[in-house]
């Protein structure tokens, strides 16, 4: 007998083998067990057992910790292909601290072979694989973060200041569609700011001009574009098809609008706007936070709105700003870390600070509290900024 | 002495400081020593009837005012006082 098979068969007599149809009913019991597929990447992504947390051999030690956490007290179903290479993971486990753990006879060979349910992971190309690469060797994004990313619909509203970097970003990261709504046509002074643009392509439509180098930069994902201005006749429609709205607008009407169909839609609205050296950042998620009329229940009228000739803007800022929105909708898409939901953070270029305040659910908001939607308003288009 | 920091688009009316620093027991006290120090900016925080305007806030220490007790929430001595207009730009 050969080394491995002593060692095998010693293994059999202290760790508690079960079969696929054990592990079903113990699975079906309603029992708090956890599945672990402890094969290689590419033999996981051709299927799995449904639920199943994957944890290659080569990465047990390193990452038992960090991936089961909790389940040293639960029962832990360990499965290769066949049943042999989960024994020295049961094994390993057991030193671990990991006490209850099963080994799956025949492994997920069998497991299919008998007719159980699998999965098949949504799995990334080997060309997404390369581009990602530093997205995948982070814990908060990986594998199943990047697919997250790779699904995800982000409507941006504006292809200028805050729209240009916020989209170029969220193109590299790999958001899968991204939706941008712009009616206006590139004009040489905006080309100080709008870093997705270009000298030749001064009086082309912003959209046009925005595809062009998002799928420059990115040709993996779907860039999506609307001609239009928003407005209560086509906000129900625009909105419907998207996950996260990022609000790079320039104008007081349609930052209301924006707010109003996401508050109606219950999507989350990530806010950003500029004023010569100063920006504010926020995430209005109906239902989780205050919204934007919490905030600022009404615009201001045109006479106490800050004049057109006014509205000058260092052209770094929106950058600040947009890419700051950017990372919140990442963040939001992933589910990782703290949003700013109820904080509105103000940032003063000149000054190089970051200051934060408190921004709470008004119990009154005639939009967000619950009661009828209001409806939509079409304020009267004034230079507000 | 209480700090009040003022927004960029009501910097003209403050000389183009970003902070300007008054005495004041509340925010309505502090208003008004700030006016006399910056003409016509009371106006635009406060409408006729001396509430806040719609689109404005003003936070004490990092909390709206509107959830303390408005223009008589009361200030202490350290205290930071930021106005917050609306802006649109993008």
């Amino acid at each position: 007998m050969s080394k491995k098979d002593e060692w095998l068969s010693e293994l059999r007599q202290r760790i508690t083998e079960a079969s696929p149809e054990e592990v079903k009913e113990l699975l079906g019991n309603g029992n708090e067990v956890v599945v672990v597929d402890v094969r290689e990447g590419d033999e996981y992504r051709q299927g799995h057992v449904p639920g199943a947390i994957h944890l290659p051999r080569g990465f047990l030690e390193l990452q038992a910790e960090t991936k089961l956490g909790d389940a040293r007290e639960k029962k832990v179903v360990a499965y290769c292909a066949g049943g042999v290479r989960s024994l020295f993971a049961a094994e390993t486990l057991g030193k671990m601290g990991f006490e209850n753990v099963i080994s799956m006879t025949g492994g997920f060979t069998r497991w299919k072979q008998n007719g159980h349910d699998f999965a098949v992971p949504e799995v990334l190309t080997d060309r997404e694989r390369e581009r990602y690469a530093r997205h995948l060797t982070i814990d908060e994004v990986g594998e199943e973060g990047q697919i997250k990313l790779k699904k995800a619909k982000v409507l941006c509203i504006g292809a200028g200041g805050l729209g240009s970097p916020a989209a170029y970003y969220l193109a590299a990261a790999g958001i899968g569609t991204l939706g941008l709504i712009d009616y206006d046509v590139v004009d040489r002074s905006n080309l100080q700011r709008q870093i997705l643009h270009t000298d030749d392509r001064v009086g082309e439509l912003k959209t046009v001009s925005a595809r062009q180098t998002l799928e420059a930069m990115n040709p993996d994902i779907k860039v999506v574009t609307y001609e239009e201005r928003l407005s209560s006749e086509n906000v129900d429609r625009l909105f419907a098809d998207y996950d996260v709205i990022l609000d790079g607008c320039d104008n007081f009407p349609t930052r209301y609008l924006v707010n109003d169909g996401c508050v109606k839609h219950s999507k989350p609205n990530v806010h950003g706007s500029i004023y010569r050296f100063e920006g504010q950042v926020t995430v209005f998620w109906p239902g989780e936070g205050p919204c934007y009329r919490c905030l600022y229940p009404a615009p201001p009228p045109p006479e106490m709105a800050p004049s057109c000739a006014e509205a000058g803007v260092l052209g770094v800022l929106p950058g600040v700003v947009g890419v700051l929105e950017a990372i919140e909708a990442i963040k939001l898409i992933l589910g990782q870390g703290d949003l700013l939901v109820g904080r509105l953070l103000m940032y003063d270029a000149l000054e190089v600070k970051f200051r934060e305040l408190k921004v709470r659910r008004d119990p009154k908001c005639e939009y967000c509290s619950g009661g009828d939607f209001p409806g939509y308003v079409d304020y009267p288009a004034f230079c507000g900024v | 002495m209480v700090t009040v920091r003022i927004p960029t688009p009501l910097r003209k009316y403050s000389d183009g400081n970003a902070e300007v620093v008054v005495e004041g027991d509340s925010v309505r006290e502090a208003f008004a020593q700030l006016e006399q120090k910056c003409a016509g900016i009371r106006d635009k925080v406060f409408d006729d009837a001396g509430e806040i305007r719609r689109f404005i806030n003003i936070f004490v220490n990092g909390e709206d005012v509107r959830y303390l007790q408005g223009p008589d929430t009361a200030l202490n001595t350290g205290d930071e006082l930021s106005i917050v207009p609306a802006i649109a730009g993008g």
